[in-house]
């Protein structure tokens, strides 16, 4: 692997790999002293253009537990404000000697369009509405370990909210299907994409119907500037249509588990506090956020002897 | 056969053994030039200078109803003269330049300023278009009257649509007045705020804002029926979607002055090329899908589309290098033009010429000395293409000072060979001769 820009370039054996991966690194998380040389001498540099509080932490805790350099870049001190381009920029970081991007941007493509730039390996950390990959490893990686299985056939994954300016939505469809599970998308059509006839997807909007069913409920952060466009009249409508209150939470079928990718909207998506149910996994999707970065970067920058070198030096 | 630095000299220049085709059909004979004008057709001409054209065709010259050349204002991505060598190269002896400058075409002193630079690079006629309303702002009209007295006939604020439909109302019955022709950018921008890429399935799953179709469609409606109601003659810029067409058809079926064009990367690219996240790419309107590439191409064969226009627009390499929703919309047309109609039309060689010349030079209001059949007395404006040879396209071999052509690496099949703009070589063997 050379980069990790969308779980379907990643594909049904790349996610498998990671996941598999991310175990060993957990083991190492548990440690009294959480670290290991394996990436020592590697720099990490992280191009962060969009805020992000869990995804940039997780990455740089992951690199510095694997030994990396980091180096961080800060939109707002860097030469971007005086009008660098980021061809430019991705160049002159190239030339000071890194071996890993973690990108995140508002703009879909960024992550490709670096990879022409750099001989670097590229880790997409969210592009626009395309793709969160790692985001995806993490959700994956959470339901195996807190159902106990490998594989997802039977399961139906139901995600609820602003799927159409999701990057998570749309790396977790993939990724979810991928592993066998069967993906429910529920919102209004004005949150949906065009045409998503060619996902491996059922579609419904409303979301009483198909809590029956669902075995994985993936609440969505719904953005408030999505009122101003006209995607849904205000948020109190909203709530009450796709809102998780308790009375909904009555509905999933004993064994559901519930998933956000946070931040939550307290009141909005979400109208019950998470942590008081038992089958809550959003802490667990934080905690393993961390193991899931770790895999990705030992596998891009470790080389050939991956896992059994992993081994060796965990021993 | 002489070599290309003696014929630009003045004397009897006379085209060798090529077939002339235009709206009479095809011809082999031979044509002999002096003066500007074309002065004598037949077999076995002798001249000053002999310029070989076996195996080619001779047409009149190309017309590109939609150039952008980016002069005055942006001349880091073309100039006129550097505009008008990719036209020469492409085959084009009239260019209309697209308004959309800095400052904009909405004066007298700017659209001589563009004609002026036109001539002085001399290598093909610049023909100004004026903005429909100051400043393209779409708020209120352009001194249309005073840029037609200025020999401007063709008005666009192209780059946007007139939104507002009473000023767009307003604007087709003072046209209509001067006896000159609106065209139109159809885009209801309301619904294409933010939009990035054709709204489809790749949209969708590359979660790019999409642009839908009906944005197009609505304006398209829009002004065929304010023309069938102030009797304005419309021409419509660069339609890329299936029901464009049939609105037009219909259109025209009625009887209704309208007209409109396509562009060569409409005919032949749709949006899954944007998988690539390739801004070069991205173009306004956007690629479309297979479905509407196949009716654009049924357009053009039954004569609904009347020209062929390459919307060229050329951008520097920094601009392309931003992000797919932060970079310009706009591809490089003029020198691929000929190549790529050749290979995606299935039209004869007398209708290829009639879209990319005896049609656009009527729209552009050319036609006294554009777009003319190769006869005795007409200007020599006229293109030599060899239509079989193929050919690698090549960024660094385009006489654009831009570089964003979509077709890099891409063979055509089709080539011009020689340009002639008013009797003087401006092209030989491929090479612009100034």
């Amino acid at each position: 692997m050379k980069h990790l820009r969308s779980i379907d370039e990643l594909g049904h054996d790349g996610v498998v790999r990671l996941l598999e991966l991310t175990t060993h690194m957990v083991e190492i998380n548990s440690r009294p002293v959480p670290k290991v040389p394996a990436l020592r001498g590697r720099t990490v540099a992280s191009l962060f253009f969009e805020d992000s509080t869990r995804t940039r932490l997780s990455f740089e805790t992951a690199a510095k537990r694997l030994s990396a350099d980091t180096m961080t870049f800060s939109v707002s001190t860097s030469s971007v404000n005086k009008g660098e381009s980021l061809r430019d920029t991705v160049e002159t970081i190239t030339d000071m000697g890194v071996d890993a991007f973690v990108v995140r941007h508002k703009s879909t493509g960024i992550p490709w369009q670096i990879s022409d730039w750099t001989d670097a390996c590229v880790v997409n950390a969210g592009d626009g509405w395309h793709q969160h990959p790692t985001q995806a490893l993490v959700d994956c990686f959470t339901v195996r370990q807190a159902l106990g299985r490998d594989r997802f056939d039977g399961l139906t994954l139901t995600i609820v909210g602003d799927i159409k300016h999701s990057r998570v939505a749309r790396s977790n469809i993939s990724a979810f299907s991928m592993l066998g599970a069967n993906v429910v998308l529920v919102a209004p059509p004005t949150l949906l994409p065009p045409d998503v006839s060619h996902w491996p997807v059922e579609v419904s909007h409303r979301l009483d119907e198909v809590l029956h069913r669902t075995d994985i409920l993936y609440m969505l952060r719904l953005q408030s500037e999505r009122m101003s466009q006209g995607h849904v009249p205000n948020l109190r409508e909203y709530a009450e249509a796709f809102g998780l209150d308790a009375r909904r939470v009555g509905m999933l079928p004993s064994g559901a588990v519930l998933m956000h990718p946070g931040p939550m909207n307290r009141g909005v998506e979400m109208l019950i506090d998470p942590s008081t149910l038992t089958n809550s996994l959003i802490h667990q999707q934080v905690s393993n956020g961390v193991s899931v970065r770790m895999a990705v970067l030992f596998d891009l920058l470790a080389g050939e002897s991956s896992a059994s070198h992993l081994s060796q030096e965990a021993s | 056969m002489t070599r290309p630095a003696e014929v630009s000299a003045v004397g009897r220049v006379v085209l060798k053994d090529g077939t002339i085709v235009d709206s009479r059909g095809e011809q082999r004979l031979d044509v002999a030039m002096e003066n500007g004008v074309v002065k004598e057709v037949g077999v076995a001409l002798r001249g000053d200078r002999m310029v070989d054209a076996r195996g080619c065709f001779v047409a009149p010259g190309f017309v590109d109803l939609h150039a952008h050349l980016r002069e005055p204002g942006k001349e880091e991505a073309e100039t006129i003269e550097t505009g008008s060598r990719a036209g020469a190269k492409g085959g084009y002896t009239a260019l209309v330049a697209m308004p959309n400058t800095d400052p904009p075409q909405d004066s007298v002193a700017v659209i001589d300023f563009v004609r002026e630079q036109g001539k002085r690079a001399g290598l093909l006629e610049v023909v100004p278009s004026g903005c429909i309303t100051l400043g393209r702002q779409g708020e209120a009209l352009a001194p249309l009257a005073e840029l037609a007295a200025a020999g401007v006939r063709l008005f666009t604020d192209d780059g946007s649509g007139v939104q507002n439909e009473l000023l767009m109302r307003r604007a087709m019955e003072y046209a209509r007045g001067l006896g000159v022709t609106l065209a139109q950018h159809c885009e209801v921008t309301s619904l294409t705020k933010g939009a990035v890429m054709n709204e489809c399935q790749c949209c969708t799953s590359l979660g790019l804002p999409g642009w839908p179709s009906i944005a197009e469609e609505l304006m398209v409606f829009r002004d065929i029926e304010l023309a069938r109601l102030t009797g304005a003659r419309v021409h419509f810029l660069h339609l890329s979607t299936a029901r464009s067409v049939e609105l037009v058809r219909a259109a025209k079926r009625d009887g209704l002055p309208i007209t409109a064009e396509v562009t060569p990367h409409h005919l032949s690219l749709d949006d899954t090329r944007l998988t690539s996240f390739d801004t070069v790419f991205k173009v306004n309107p956007p690629l479309r899908s297979l479905g509407d590439i196949a009716a654009l191409r049924a357009g053009v064969r039954d004569g609904t589309i009347d020209a062929l226009a390459t919307d060229h627009a050329p951008h520097p390499r920094r601009d392309k290098e931003l992000s797919l929703d932060q970079a310009p919309p706009g591809m490089l047309g003029l020198e691929t033009a000929l190549g790529v109609a050749l290979g995606v039309l299935d039209v004869d060689l007398v209708h290829l010429v009639r879209i990319m010349s005896t049609q656009p030079a009527a729209i552009a209001g050319i036609s006294d000395r554009h777009g003319r059949d190769i006869e005795v007395g007409v200007p020599a404006n006229v293109v030599v293409f060899d239509p079989d040879v193929s050919w690698t396209v090549s960024p660094d071999s385009l006489a654009s000072k831009s570089r964003n052509t979509p077709y890099v690496g891409m063979t055509l099949r089709g080539k011009v060979r020689h340009t002639f703009f008013d009797g003087v070589a401006t092209v030989l063997d491929g090479d612009a001769q100034r």
